[in-house]
């Protein structure tokens, strides 16, 4: 523990920190540009300068080694007439465009030159102008603001580990670039906007749209995939302008995926804004009243065990139990949460759990990939992965899709066929997973959404415990879901009763009529030609693809609209925060259940939304323990039902075939469509003319 | 004035034969084996002793430099890197080294790898030394095949490889940890100190990088005894230097003599004195391009090594001497390097890529006097805030003869500003006006 002398006061420190680190524990506080805590240290923009005793020169705190005995000084003539300088070379080719920069009011440099910089300029000459950057649809490039702290360069090539970014031109004349003009292929390319200490790289679609203390901040979490990110919603007036991460460290550290923060256009388009009824055949604008009306007609006298409901992929808890709880009011066991029909055995909560925690990615040595595409179905979780692949001692394989990961992996094989051969120990992963000492198998979505999927189920735990991962001291099976209400759903139990119908049961039921109404709480991903002529009541939000086959539309509200809970894959509760109200006559989902619950004469236990929390946590304890994960080992060797030996020969395919359109509010944005074009379905290269 | 019998270089002119067997007959590779017989810490101490310090141009002392580097492996590799990337203006001392006496630099290589504990050294040469560089391979591949290299290189029972890598004419790679990154095939951009090389250099593995004229003198040293060197010269400055001698001077030549030699003395013996005579002589860069210029005044009675140019307020650095008579427009030679600075500037850190293109343009206006008489302060403030808050030298270097020029020539600068005021007032022609770039 070095003892170093900070502005007069002595202060011990842990070893091998930096003494820009030193000083902020001491409470001073040291201006910076370059450096990042999460990114490598580049030391170039000399704004961290601080006086050394003993030293001839001022030294970069952020690169500087604190040691003991060390005298530092951050405020004395020197290291005040340094950052001077410095903040003085910063601003004479910066363009002081503030005023129609978007980075105005966030803007480290505005900031600083605030702090330490000079009232005037004496740089009488021309100023540079460098020519601006093509970085795809998402980030705006004004490259005459850059100051060269590379920071982006440093976050594609470590973080995103998309080495894409570099800088070209020597001296004054250097410029961050492609190279080659291109986009950033990166999911994670927006956070570079954050990153960017000035307005060099701003937000494309957020260009010119506010201030940011215009803006009412909502801190909340995503719901685009399961890892439950941490976001603040930045609203102003009845409309989400921005999305931000927000700081969680088991969970997304820093870091949200694009799709997170750029889908955000999608909540404003395309939205269900009046309950609908289908009269005549036509779905007409109806009130609330008329539209539960229409239900309750229609459900009159129906045995309950005709009636089904399934939930979708952003649905919250909430509205999950009351559907739940009014089907059972109804009479009716025919209820599912898993849209896909995934093969989840949910009679153990760490069957279907990320149990090993997206944090404990880090303390893992071998990892084991099945039927899923990390990059796309999670993209934090993948880069969780690739932080640990870096630090080095970290082997992984992958069964499945060999796609590009951003981190190095065996591709051991396609199919169940290489599970067989991991489990028989025909394989040499397979010693690689035994020797691990901390190994952990992950199985994807899709390699359970099949019809072998509870053989694939039992096989990936079979490995993880042959590969001695179920421990009590360290559990290495997990499940990556990638809906955002999957896990809180299967809490909730809200699956086929006794002598219920699944989802494809429910689906064959609505086809030979022996279902006669279905309630789809946003289960946006099943295909309207398989509802039969049953009578679909939606509640949803988006007039996505199953708006026009339903007989009553229920407007909901979409995540930022509502509060809600959700589960993560990790088994992490977290609430989400209204930060605007629904648009126009939508209401929060759980209410509007509880209002046809009224109109069906078998009204809902609760009138607020803490009384219905109250029954979640009456339904399952862990609603209880909001931020909290499911952690610890493994007290159970026991697998889940399913026979490994029963796995087909087909081969793994990812179930998200478009990173940018995956749910009802990517599917309406505009952004997400551009983007979608340019990766995923790239237009076929125009020929050149002969 | 240094004697015949004590040059190290004596084929610094080419007049003999540079390959292997006539560099031979001049004494080298003459009991190599014998001096790695005595072991690591011999070498060492006897470079110590010498007081050899470095030719590169800061001048720290090259045995303590050696000596930095860890004792035994810790399982990584230790390298030499030589620093044949000889770019500093005026200087052309290295060049004609490798031309004409390659051997020394090649067997200073493998006793200097020895005392480092390197089975292996790199030499960076520039990359516009392109004959140089063909003439240095042959050199190592007679060595190789003389077995002087390779395993059991010279019958020391030491395996050295020497491997010469070409450079791409980026003045930033003459600095240490920039040819160590242009060398793994990077950019040319300086690292952070620490760690220094000796502790993570090359690959990351300890390294120390010398210049060609500190690794080449190390042979002789050896034979002739460290006492015979350090006699030479003045204390702590001891030994001879390769001078580079160019500008206004009748013969522009390079000289191998004894440190400390008065500046005069050096100029008119071995130059042919000051282009019509020393009464003409305006100023004189002593050190290559990065150091402050000395008006004739200093230049009358200064001593040319490390501590008296320093106490001169300039520095000796790689000892290239850049003569200036009275014809010369000083302002303009100085705008000049402060381009060649602004050029070279990597662009890494902020004081040197933002200052070196300012104080450059200021220099450009100071050229035709276009500017306020206050505005010299205000570029002496800014040489100032560009001077020691970088990451590599480049900084200083390109601060230093700004702040020269301004410490002895102010008042042409001044004269000049007046009048250009003055043509302007009078309806005379002044200068175009004409933005820099």
């Amino acid at each position: 523990m070095p003892k170093l002398t900070i502005d007069g006061v002595e202060i011990e420190v842990p070893g091998g920190i930096t003494v820009l680190q030193a000083c902020e524990l001491a409470g001073k506080e040291v201006p910076r540009f370059c450096y990042h805590e999460r990114l490598s240290i580049a030391g170039n923009c000399r704004m961290c300068l601080v006086e050394l005793e003993k030293a001839p020169k001022p030294i970069a705190s952020c690169a500087y080694p604190a040691a003991d005995g060390m005298v530092v000084k951050t405020d004395s003539p020197m290291a005040k007439a340094a950052r001077k300088g410095v903040m003085e070379f910063l601003l004479i080719n910066h363009p002081l465009d503030c005023p129609i920069c978007d980075q105005g009011g966030e803007c480290d440099l505005q900031d600083q030159a605030m702090a330490y910089g000079f009232d005037r300029g004496r740089y009488a000459e021309n100023k540079r102008a460098v020519k601006d950057k093509d970085f795809g649809p998402l980030i705006k490039t004004i490259m005459t603001r850059c100051i060269h702290c590379t920071r982006c360069v440093r976050f594609a090539t470590e973080i995103a580990g998309v080495p894409e970014l570099g800088a070209t031109g020597r001296g004054e004349s250097m410029e961050i670039g492609t190279y080659v003009e291109k986009a950033l292929s990166s999911e994670l390319s927006g956070n570079m906007i954050d990153l960017c200490p000035v307005g060099a790289l701003t937000s494309k679609p957020y260009a010119f749209v506010s201030r940011p203390w215009e803006l009412k901040k909502t801190d909340s979490v995503d719901v685009l995939d399961a890892v439950g990110s941490a976001i603040r919603v930045d609203a102003r007036g009845p409309e989400v302008l921005r999305i931000l991460p927000r700081l969680n460290e088991d969970v997304n550290e820093e870091w949200i995926s694009d799709k997170t923060r750029f889908a955000v256009d999608g909540l404003k388009r395309a939205r269900l804004d009046r309950p609908y009824v289908r009269r005549n055949g036509k779905l007409e604008p109806a009130s609330w009243p008329e539209a539960l009306a229409a239900i309750a007609d229609r459900l009159k006298g129906v045995s309950g065990s005709r009636i089904a409901a399934l939930a979708g992929d952003l649905a919250d808890a909430e509205s999950m139990a009351a559907l739940k709880d009014l089907m059972a009011a109804l009479g009716s066991a025919n209820i599912d949460s898993r849209q896909d029909g995934a093969a989840i055995d949910a009679s153990r909560r760490d069957f279907y759990l990320f149990n090993t925690t997206i944090a404990g990615i880090e303390e893992a040595d071998a990892c084991l990939i099945i039927g899923s595409n990390p990059r796309w179905e999670a993209p934090l979780v993948n880069a969780r992965l690739r932080k640990r692949w870096l630090a080095g001692g970290f082997t992984v394989g992958l069964v499945g899709e060999a796609r590009e990961l951003t981190y190095g992996y065996e591709h051991l094989g396609t199919s169940p066929q290489a599970l067989a051969d991991l489990l028989a120990g025909r394989h040499p992963f397979a010693a690689t997973l035994k020797a691990a000492k901390k190994p952990m198998v992950i199985v994807g979505q899709g390699a359970l959404a099949r019809p072998d999927g509870a053989a694939v189920l039992a096989a990936a735990w079979a490995l993880a415990r042959e590969a001695n991962a179920l421990r009590p001291d360290w559990h290495g099976f997990n499940m990556l879901h990638m809906a955002a209400a999957r896990v809180a759903g299967l809490d909730l139990g809200f699956l086929p009763g006794a002598g219920g119908r699944d989802t494809a049961g429910i689906l064959a039921g609505a086809q030979d009529g022996t279902i006669e109404a279905v309630w789809l709480l946003g289960a946006d991903e099943i295909d309207p030609a398989t509802l039969g002529r049953a009578f679909v009541i939606y509640q949803g939000h988006h007039g996505d693809r199953l708006a026009p086959r339903a007989d009553v539309i229920l407007p909901g509200a979409a995540y930022t609209e509502k509060n809600g809970t959700y589960t993560s894959t990790e088994g992490r509760v977290q609430q989400g925060q209204i930060a605007v109200f629904p648009p126009g006559e939508a209401r929060e989902d759980w209410a509007i259940l509880r209002a046809a619950s009224a109109m069906l004469d078998r009204p809902l236990p609760y009138d607020d939304i803490a009384a219905l929390r109250a029954r979640l946590v009456a339904a399952n304890p862990v609603f209880g323990r909001i931020g909290l994960a499911r952690n610890g080992g493994c007290a159970d060797p026991a697998g889940p039902a399913g026979d490994p030996a029963r796995m087909g020969s087909a081969p793994f395919a990812s179930p998200v075939r478009d990173f940018y359109r995956t749910d009802p509010i990517s599917r309406s944005s505009r952004t997400m469509a551009e983007l979608s074009a340019l990766f995923v379905q790239p237009a076929a290269p125009a020929a050149a003319a002969e | 004035m240094l004697s015949d019998s004590d040059r190290i270089f004596t084929n610094l002119y080419g007049i003999a034969d540079w390959r292997l067997a006539a560099a031979k007959g001049r004494g080298d590779w003459d009991g190599t084996a014998g001096f790695i017989a005595k072991g690591r810490d011999w070498v060492v101490e006897q470079v110590k002793a010498s007081g050899l310090r470095g030719r590169g141009g800061a001048g720290f002392p090259t045995g303590l430099k050696w000596s930095f580097m860890p004792k035994a492996s810790d399982g990584r590799p230790h390298y030499l890197v030589v620093n044949a990337d000889e770019s500093e203006p005026g200087t052309c001392k290295d060049r004609d080294i490798i031309r004409h006496d390659p051997q020394k630099l090649i067997e200073g290589c493998l006793i200097a790898s020895f005392a480092m504990g390197a089975h292996a050294a790199y030499i960076y040469i520039r990359g516009e030394f392109i004959n140089e560089a063909r003439q240095l391979q042959a050199a190592i591949d007679e060595a190789y095949e003389a077995g002087l290299l390779g395993k059991n290189a010279a019958g020391s029972g030491w395996d050295f490889d020497l491997y010469l890598h070409r450079g791409a004419g980026a003045y930033i790679c003459g600095e240490e940890t920039a040819l160590i990154e242009s060398l793994e095939g990077k950019k040319g951009m300086p690292r952070l100190k620490p760690p220094f090389p000796a502790a993570v250099g090359l690959y990351g593995c300890p390294t120390t990088v010398n210049n060609v004229e500190s690794i080449a003198v190390v042979p002789t040293i050896l034979r002739r005894g460290p006492d015979w060197f350090a006699k030479l010269g003045r204390p702590k400055n001891s030994g001879t230097k390769v001078f580079c001698i160019s500008g206004h001077v009748n013969r522009p030549c390079n000289v191998e003599e004894e440190m400390g030699i008065p500046l005069r003395e050096l100029i008119e013996r071995h130059a042919g004195g000051v282009r019509g005579g020393w009464d003409n002589l305006l100023a004189v860069i002593p050190g290559g391009s990065s150091v402050p210029l000395l008006p004739k005044s200093i230049c009358d009675t200064v001593l040319m090594d490390f501590d008296s140019l320093r106490e001169a307020r300039s520095g000796l650095g790689t000892a290239a001497v850049i003569v200036m008579d009275k014809s010369t427009d000083v302002i303009k030679a100085i705008a000049r390097l402060a381009r060649f600075y602004k050029h070279e500037s990597c662009g890494q850190c902020t004081p040197c890529r933002e200052g070196t293109g300012w104080m450059w343009r200021v220099m450009e206006r100071m050229v035709q006097g276009r500017a306020e008489p206050d505005e010299i302060d205000t570029l002496e403030q800014v040489t100032r805030q560009v001077e020691g808050h970088t990451i590599c030298a480049l900084g200083d270097a390109a601060a230093w003869p700004i702040q020269g020029l301004i410490r002895h020539f102010r008042p042409e600068m001044e004269a000049r500003i007046a009048a250009c005021k003055a043509a302007r007032q009078t309806g005379g022609a002044a200068p175009a006006r004409m933005a820099a770039e």
